[in-house]
């Protein structure tokens, strides 16, 4: 893939050529991108796509020289075309030199995933954004602020004369990375590169985001390098698109040819990725219909949790059916992880009843045991949590992960133990062989499955999993589902799956509870949820979500769900 | 962001490595530190046994020897052909005909050769055996080797640093080792229970830590008798010390229990069933003592410069108990020091006794941690 | 913002309290009393006190009162009139004794705190920013040799290079001419002319352990988003160090303040019972020893509040000009 595509007529805004980055380590040298070739023409997108390691986020640092140390450009040239005809090769240029100093945030501007550590905390935003207007455009201090409050009125941020002088933390999430997008666009550059921009924010908020960036764009004429792992954002946004891997382009072509005639094993399984989360799992579908009538294992009712004046947890009431699994799908800040820690009891909720029906058929108020009971709920309860690194004690070996439960609870020992740790391994899909090993000598996808296995240890008949693949690449995000879907069916499980991806849930859960703020704002049918729902939230987060489809580029069907009680307050995030 | 930070070994072995072989491989690397845990390692062992490094009665006066300067040790001698063995010339002792000052010369037509493992004057090994064995020891007692020189009383300064390591040194470890009780129990108070407790306890932290400690020191130390035994002397040192020196090490106790408070794999192991005892001792406690190792090792050089700086003003440790701040007493008079800058040997010997530690401490602390880079 | 700095003060009052508990505890500590060390000297010289005139002695000084009595005599004298008592040893007010003292005490004390910033800002920044150069090498070579020689020592050094190789004897903080005379600008520009000694020698260990942190700091900050960030706006590096890191890095170095001071007060005792300068410590180590307890107690307890005052300040420093505390 190193060709440059031919365009016909006028020069590229700025053409990639055979571009190598590297890091010198200790045992030798890292290279972060391999032989890379692309162009990106003036007022159009191209999106960099690829999972993590695969070298995206150095490709847009290499164009302005500002990888980590100690990066650095092994080969390649980076051509910037002026509209005279001249160019400049920005990987020749000294790295803190005038020349490409100059280049950076006039020519090309560039934002960054992290909003809030992208921008300094003890400097108020309006510093942050007259800075760049008086070192490029020679601006005075007052025309500079004028002009700082106009760009903060095109970004939309509401009361920009006073906005100015605020700090980043006075800020929500989606307002700051407004803010850095006004100040990329201080000096009207002819090219933005956005690293990931959304990838912190909210659905709703990114929607927002990108209409914002498309809109700048089309009034600016200026063109958009756009790096994401998102490929219903690229498919949304793309003109041309670049898939990444391992530091190769593994495909280049517009978005047209990447969704509907993928060449490239690796870009068809990224785009399948998507286009399954759009439907119910394969295994789902074999199953027989749940028996609606049996009783709840679990029933919670008019659950509340208050951390100080905060109701993260407002009166939830909602019950899982023996096998079933229920989705809780919300936004940050919604209460979803509040509700699934209360379950566990990691949190002792501040009101409401859980209860839960054992195997002999009593039951048992969660919310009230403690003690012994609330030990021997604890095992057929069971947890996944969302970090595959942090849930892991690094100083135990895997199969002391696994068989500790086994062996506090006085289950098993000796031999005995290590012959269940080997069967559990096998069960979620890892080689006993390495049970010795340590988890640092594990991917993040093999440390789920520890996390799932020591989960499984104690026979339980709940699982509670909070965002349990929400830190995996796509590629493996569905091995783990699978194995979820798998292990329900052969240990006849029931899942509260808690996650913010409508796709995700509506590819694994039964029914959904929506989370609004602390409540539940809508509870039924996974297919109807995800598909037709009734509330106007559920309907706004919907309307959100990115479509894996360029040709299904409709954004007026957005719109941004406003509590009926606050609609006169400015509700801005 | 938890990439192991050892790189260089094969990844089988990093993958079955427990965290004291990653913190060891890290640590290796730090080849300074590694330099500084050899020299810590031999001045412990030195302290051990003082009585063996030492060359003369550390207690010994001898009046003919009066601010008698250093000797240097010769390994070739080629006045009689040509021989090798250690060996030295002793100082012949003359007087200025007008000022009286007495003036030593080397005397190199008498060598003195000296002895390996050879006999001197009897110690007592750790208070469990006598012997009067030697690494070095001079074949002729009458013409002893002062390899640092004498001070005032005609005592060997080479065998008093030598003996005064061992309490120096010592002292700083006591007295850690009460700081660390009283921090670990009060800053794991703090850390566990959080809440009221917590915020008591910091206030009372950082009060403490706000006040300067050599004021305050010499206050307590002025408080003890002066007739009491050494050992009773050296107890209330270590206690005077460990009164200011708990609150640091409480601090950072506290600290990594808050944050291991709010680790996931904490929450993990409760969710097993896993009792408070074994989540304090199996997961929380192996997680922070290295980082607690590192403290530990940065405190130690701290009380020596305590001890030495107290002893020195005279309200530390008395004489005749041989500590290196008691010999620096000797040095505080600028007439002594102009004549026999030799008495500053002491001095250097805290010097590279702290700067080890501190070496030391601080690779420590950067291995610490290998599962975060 | 306010209610901070109220709250601050509110907790300056707890504090100072302890601190005077604390402090006449300590010299209470020993056994005995000013009387008892009194009629050993005295005895030591062949003079017998009988019973009779050590009671009076014990009366009119109220030593034999509980200590809780004495105590809040002590305070109630300190609060209303600004009386710290009576020294024993020196049969006037200690009150009369100390202020001049602590005034050098503290000048000396900030003297060192200024030059331990001025040379440890640069060269911590430095350091971080050339991580692995000689010059850091130099810099940590540097920091560890000065963390490691207690500063008694150094000033002992420099006293037997400047008594050997200049003939100079460098205590004291006036030349002769000067010591009892009144204030005058004379006297100033003598004291500056004695001050950068011991001054030197209490910034070496203090400066030491600030370049430490200094570059801890910016080791921590450098890497950070906001730095890329500034650099994509297209700053120079310099612009980009002084104005992003630096500025950022500075707020954990205000708050040093609170340990600095009393690690600079504390060396400057033992410094300045070397260097023989006319500072607090010679005096408070005197009266220690002769038990002269309210002289020593004022000393203890003002050395002290100083100390509780320099954590304040560095509080509200902090303050002012970190806007996360500021505007919580």
């Amino acid at each position: 893939m190193t060709d440059v595509l031919p365009i016909a007529g006028r020069k590229p805004l700025l053409e990639v050529r055979n571009l190598t980055t590297e890091f010198p380590l200790r045992t030798g040298v890292f290279r972060a991108v391999k032989d890379l070739s692309f162009s990106i023409e003036a007022g159009k997108t191209l999106c960099v796509v690829g999972e993590s390691g695969s070298g995206k986020s150095v490709t847009a640092r290499s164009i302005l020289q500002i990888v980590d140390a100690p990066g650095r450009i092994a080969a390649g040239s980076i051509l910037l075309n002026e509209p005279g005809g001249s160019s400049i090769d920005l990987a020749k240029l000294d790295p803190r030199g005038r020349a490409i100093r100059a280049v950076r945030g006039r020519d090309i501007a560039m934002i960054f995933q992290e909003p809030m550590s992208s921008l300094s905390p003890v400097h108020t935003v309006g510093d942050q954004i007259t800075e760049a207007l008086r070192l490029h455009m020679s601006m005075t201090k007052a025309q500079a602020r004028a002009e700082a409050i106009s760009l903060l009125r095109q970004v939309e941020i509401p009361d920009p004369e006073k906005a100015i002088d605020r700090y980043a933390f006075q800020y929500s999430g989606g307002m700051r990375q407004r803010a850095m997008i006004a100040m990329a666009l201080a000096c009207k550059p002819k090219l933005l590169i956005a690293d990931e921009p959304t990838t912190a924010l909210d659905v709703t908020t990114q929607a927002e985001i990108l209409d914002l960036i498309a809109r700048l764009q089309k009034a600016t004429g200026m063109a958009v390098l756009f790096i994401t792992h998102d490929m219903g954002v690229v498919a949304q946004i793309a003109d041309d698109v670049l898939v990444m891997h391992h530091g190769v382009a593994k495909e280049y072509g517009t978005a047209e040819e990447i969704f509907h005639a993928p060449k490239d094993p690796y870009t068809r399984m990224l785009i399948g990725s998507v286009l399954k989360l759009e439907q119910k799992a394969e295994i789902r579908l074999a199953r027989p219909p749940l028996d609606a009538k049996a009783a709840p294992i679990l029933e919670i009712r008019d659950l509340s949790m208050q951390f100080g004046e905060l109701k993260a947890l407002d009166q939830v009431s909602i019950s899982l059916l023996p096998g079933e699994t229920l989705g809780i799908v919300g936004e940050s800040g919604s209460g979803k992880t509040t509700m699934g820690r209360s379950v566990m009891r990691l949190y002792d909720p501040t009101a409401g009843e859980m209860l839960y029906r054992r195997s002999d058929g009593t039951v048992v108020d969660l919310a009230r045991i403690s003690g012994r009971d609330l030990k021997s709920a604890r095992r057929e309860l069971r947890m996944v949590f969302q970090d595959p690194f942090g849930s892991l004690n690094p100083r135990m070996t895997v199969a002391q992960v696994i068989g500790e439960p086994l062996l506090v609870n006085g289950i098993a020992k000796g031999k005995e133990l290590e012959e269940r740790v080997c069967h559990l391994m096998e069960q979620v899909g890892l080689d006993p062989a390495g049970r010795e090993r340590y988890p640092h000598a594990f991917s993040g996808g093999q440390r789920q499955r520890i996390g799932i296995a020591r989960a499984i240890t104690l026979n339980p008949r709940i699982i509670v999993a909070d965002e349990a693949t929400s830190a995996l690449d796509v590629s493996v995000r569905f091995q783990v589902l699978d194995l979820l879907m798998r292990l329900q069916d052969e240990l006849g499980l029931a899942y509260i799956f808690i996650s913010h991806d409508i796709g995700v849930i509506r590819y694994m859960c039964d029914r959904v509870g929506v989370m609004y703020r602390g409540r539940l704002v809508e509870v039924g049918d996974a297919e109807k949820v995800c598909n037709q729902p009734d509330h106007p939230y559920t309907q706004a987060l919907l309307s959100a979500i990115p479509r894996p489809d360029p040709r299904d580029r409709d954004r007026s069907r957005r719109f941004r769900y406003i509590e009926p009680t606050l609609k006169n307050e400015s509700v801005v995030r | 962001m938890t990439d192991i930070a050892v790189t260089n070994v094969q990844p089988d072995r990093a993958a079955v490595a427990s965290q004291w072989q990653l913190i060891w491989w890290a640590f290796r690397r730090h080849r300074l530190a590694m330099v500084a845990l050899v020299v810590t390692v031999a001045m412990y062992v030195v302290a051990l046994v003082p009585g063996f490094f030492a060359i003369n009665d550390p207690t010994l006066q001898n009046a003919r020897a009066t601010f008698h300067p250093p000797q240097g040790l010769h390994l070739i001698d080629t006045s009689d052909g040509f021989s090798i063995g250690l060996h030295y010339y002793p100082l012949k002792l003359t007087r200025d005909p007008d000022t009286l000052a007495a003036i030593y010369k080397e005397d190199t037509s008498q060598k003195m050769p000296v002895v390996l493992f050879g006999r001197g004057y009897e110690y007592s090994v750790l208070g469990l055996f006598r012997t009067n064995i030697h690494l070095f020891a001079s074949a002729d007692k009458s013409r002893p080797l002062f390899l640092f020189g004498a001070d005032r009383l005609g005592r060997d300064v080479y065998s008093r640093v030598v003996q005064g390591a061992q309490i120096s040194l010592s002292i700083g470890l006591v007295g850690v080792f009460i700081s660390l009780l009283l921090g670990i129990v009060l800053g794991g108070i703090s850390g566990y229970y959080g809440g009221r407790i917590d915020f008591v306890m910091q206030r009372v932290i950082d009060f403490v830590l706000s006040l300067p400690t050599i004021p305050i020191w010499l206050a307590l130390a002025a408080a003890l008798p002066q007739g009491w035994p050494a050992t009773l002397q050296y107890m209330m040192i270590t206690i005077i010390l460990s009164f200011t020196g708990w609150a640091q090490l409480a601090r950072v106790v506290r600290g990594r229990f808050l944050s291991l408070r709010t680790e996931e794999f904490v929450a993990a192991a409760r969710l097993d069933g896993v009792s408070e005892g074994r989540i304090i001792f199996r997961h929380m406690l192996p997680s922070f003592s290295s980082h607690i190792i590192a403290s530990v090792t940065l405190a130690v050089p701290a009380m020596i410069l305590a001890e030495t700086s107290l002893s020195f003003l005279g309200l530390g440790l008395q004489p005749p108990t041989i500590s290196w701040g008691v010999l620096l007493r000797e040095a505080q008079n600028i007439r002594s020091i102009a004549t026999a800058p030799w008495l500053f040997m002491p001095g250097a010997a805290v010097v590279i006794a702290v700067m080890a530690l501190n070496l030391l401490g601080d690779g420590l602390r950067d291995a610490a941690d290998p599962y975060n880079k | 913002m306010l209610k901070f700095i109220v709250k601050r003060l509110l907790w300056m009052i707890p504090s100072l309290f302890a601190v005077s508990f604390l402090s006449f505890v300590l010299i209470q500590l020993p056994p005995g009393d000013y009387v008892t060390t009194y009629i050993a000297t005295l005895a030591a010289s062949n003079e017998i006190v009988d019973q009779n005139t050590a009671a009076q002695l014990r009366e009119r000084f109220g030593l034999d009162d509980p200590m809780l009595v004495q105590y809040f005599k002590w305070i109630w004298g300190i609060l209303t009139r600004g009386d710290f008592g009576i020294s024993f040893e020196w049969q006037q007010p200690v009150s009369g004794l100390i202020w001049e003292r602590m005034a050098l005490t503290l000048l000396l004390a900030v003297a060192s705190l200024l030059a331990t910033w001025a040379i440890a800002l640069p060269i911590g920044v430095f350091s971080a920013v050339r991580k692995y150069s000689i010059g850091d090498y130099f810099f940590t070579a540097f920091t560890f040799f000065g963390l490691s020689v207690p500063s008694f020592l150094l000033a002992l050094v420099l006293m037997y290079v400047a008594a050997v190789e200049f003939g100079q004897d460098v205590g004291g903080l006036f030349s002769s001419e000067f010591e009892t005379a009144p204030w005058s600008i004379a006297k100033m520009l003598d004291l500056l002319t004695h001050l950068w000694l011991p001054v030197a020698i209490l910034a070496v260990s203090s400066t030491a352990s600030l370049i430490r942190v200094m570059r801890a700091n910016m080791l921590d900050e450098l890497p950070k988003p906001y730095v890329t960030t500034a650099r994509a706006k297209g700053l120079s590096e310099f612009r980009l160090l002084t104005k992003y890191p630096m500025r950022i890095a500075l707020n954990p170095f205000i708050s040093t303040i609170a340990w600095l001071l009393p690690n600079l007060i504390s060396g400057s005792v033992v410094v300045a019972i070397v260097l023989n300068l006319p500072t607090a410590a010679p005096l408070l180590l005197q009266s220690l020893m002769a038990q002269d307890m309210y002289l020593a107690g004022a000393f203890v307890l003002l050395i002290c509040a100083l100390t509780l005052i320099g954590s304040l300040i560095s509080d509200i420093l902090l303050a002012l000009i970190d806007p996360r505390i500021r505007l919580e």
